[in-house]
């Protein structure tokens, strides 16, 4: 590739054209059951306090201090839930800092949304749908997989990671041949890159499958069901080892929201990340009241990769950040 | 000192491990869901040439190595040491053996290769993919054998020896691979 063919898009123009068309089905996906199209601002006073997602920030005139770019249309859609909006769907585009690789590009398009009244297996029946309206054959169906994020260790690595300890979990990690880093990990992260190198690329080799109940302390925005070990009613979809899509059934409690973000902010401070401001005004819409629902963030060009059978990112995008 | 985070990383890249230079053979950012991010890459350690995987928390830094890679005529041997010179600024400089390494049998004097410097003193020469040399010992050639059939070995001026098709004869010019030290072509005057 010379410098002169940099003007050039990354993604072929005949995936465009799937990409567009996997965007109207989208759209008509959500039509059929009543779910209303919203755009919420990309600016916020806010940002997400998970200490693994950096926000981009700016500033704009008139306007006192700093603004964070979202990283997901989560906290106004909720509000907008609040609000009594009913059933809401998003197509997004999101900013991450730091984000870039084969699978990532710092800004990408969320497919997000909420569906009232339905706990986290629900909403998997209805992501299966959707995904079987991009992805499926001419039926628009796929079958899908489920299994729950301790069976999905047990058959890769025979760990258990509710109940594993640190030297377990570096164990696991020294048998199957993954190398660590030069700084100690927690307990936490240990289970992440047992995840991301052990676990995941084995996941959905053959067709979708959906991994569900996470360990506490990776809740997010879930709830927590109670029971031995506790568990976050959290789910995220997996392709051909790549993830597609996350869903909670939806936090409601105030109060145990804004104990989350301080521990984030707490967590941040620890591993020498600025804080960020929390979103008091989706605290107040939890306050008042938001719908029992669940809700889901898919993305949306990884789906469009598997329609093309790309290999990168890039390939899906116009114009990858590196041709921005 | 220099050094790059995790996010400026890519193939190429020259970092140091251990007190080591190494280049970054494949790098793949890998993220679970929510959770920590991390590195994962592939290095090869331009001392030895082997070949090790490392893992990076993401955003953490890692030393630069001083290694730059350079055009440089090969000049002539004094038996201990190989002299190499860049001919943007003349300077010279001198490769140990252990520098030069298998690129030794295909180094003609005068000949363009590339220097890999680490803290300003060879630590690499790498001969060019294709060299053209002249056979100085063979079996003579069996005549109107141009389209197929055998092999023989033939020295060149260098030393080096390859297998050649039989047609050719000693003080012809061949056109070698030496990546994988095979026969290409005749060179035609």
């Amino acid at each position: 590739m010379t410098e002169s063919d940099s003007w050039r898009p990354t993604a072929a123009l005949e995936v465009l054209r799937l990409r567009a068309a996997m965007l109207s089905r989208a759209r008509a996906f959500f039509a059929q059951r009543d779910v209303l199209e919203v755009e919420t601002p990309v600016l916020s006073i806010a940002g997400t306090t998970d200490p693994n997602i950096q926000s981009l920030t700016t500033r704009v005139s008139g306007f006192p201090g700093t603004l964070y770019l979202h990283t997901s249309p989560e906290f106004p859609m909720k509000r907008l839930l609040a609000a009594g909006s009913g059933d809401i769907y998003q197509f997004a585009r999101v900013f991450r800092d730091g984000e870039t690789g084969r699978r990532h590009n710092p800004e990408f398009t969320l497919l997000e949304y909420y569906r009232l009244g339905m706990d986290h297996h629900a909403l998997m029946d209805d992501v299966a749908e959707l995904v079987g309206c991009l992805l499926g054959d001419e039926h628009g169906a796929i079958a899908c997989r489920r299994m729950s994020y301790r069976d999905a260790f047990m058959q890769a690595v025979e760990l258990d990671p509710m109940t594993a300890d640190r030297a377990l979990l570096l164990e696991t990690l020294s048998r199957h041949g993954v190398p660590l880093p030069v700084d100690p990990l927690s307990a936490a992260q240990l289970t992440d890159l047992i995840m991301a190198t052990l676990v995941s690329p084995g996941l959905g080799r053959e067709q979708p499958c959906f991994v569900y109940d996470f360990p506490v302390d990776q809740a997010a925005l879930a709830r927590i069901r109670a029971g031995h070990p506790p568990v976050a009613e959290r789910f995220e979809l997996f392709f051909q080892g790549m993830e597609l899509a996350n869903g909670f059934h939806e936090l409601c409690d105030q109060r145990e929201q804004r104990r989350r973000f301080a521990q984030d902010n707490a967590l941040r401070v620890q591993e020498g990340l600025p804080q960020v401001t929390a979103d008091e005004r989706m605290l107040q819409a939890l306050d008042s009241g938001l719908p029992d629902c669940a809700g889901v963030a898919v993305g949306f060009d990884r789906m469009v990769m598997l329609a093309a059978g790309a290999r990168q990112l890039s390939e899906v995008l116009a114009f990858a950040i590196l041709r921005a | 000192m220099a050094s790059y985070q995790t996010n400026e990383f890519r193939s190429g890249l020259k970092i140091l491990l251990d007190g080591d230079p190494y280049t970054i053979v494949e790098n793949e950012f890998v993220k679970p869901g929510k959770g920590q991010a991390f590195n994962r890459v592939r290095v090869r350690n331009l001392k030895n040439g082997r070949v090790v995987d490392k893992t990076f928390k993401s955003g953490e830094s890692v030393e630069a190595a001083d290694v730059v890679e350079m055009d440089m005529q090969y000049l002539y041997s004094d038996g201990e040491f190989w002299h190499f010179m860049d001919p943007s600024s003349y300077e010279q400089y001198a490769a140990e053996a252990a520098a030069v390494g298998d690129s030794l049998k295909w180094l003609k004097e005068e000949d363009v290769c590339m220097v890999t410097l680490w803290n300003n003193s060879p630590l690499l020469v790498t001969a060019p993919n294709f060299v053209e040399l002249t056979i100085t010992e063979t079996d003579p050639g069996l005549r109107g054998d141009t389209a197929q059939g055998g092999v023989k070995p033939a020295k060149l001026e260098t030393g080096a020896v390859v297998r050649v098709p039989l047609f050719l004869e000693q003080g012809e010019v061949i056109k070698v691979d030496t990546r994988n030290g095979e026969y290409v072509s005749r060179v035609k005057d």
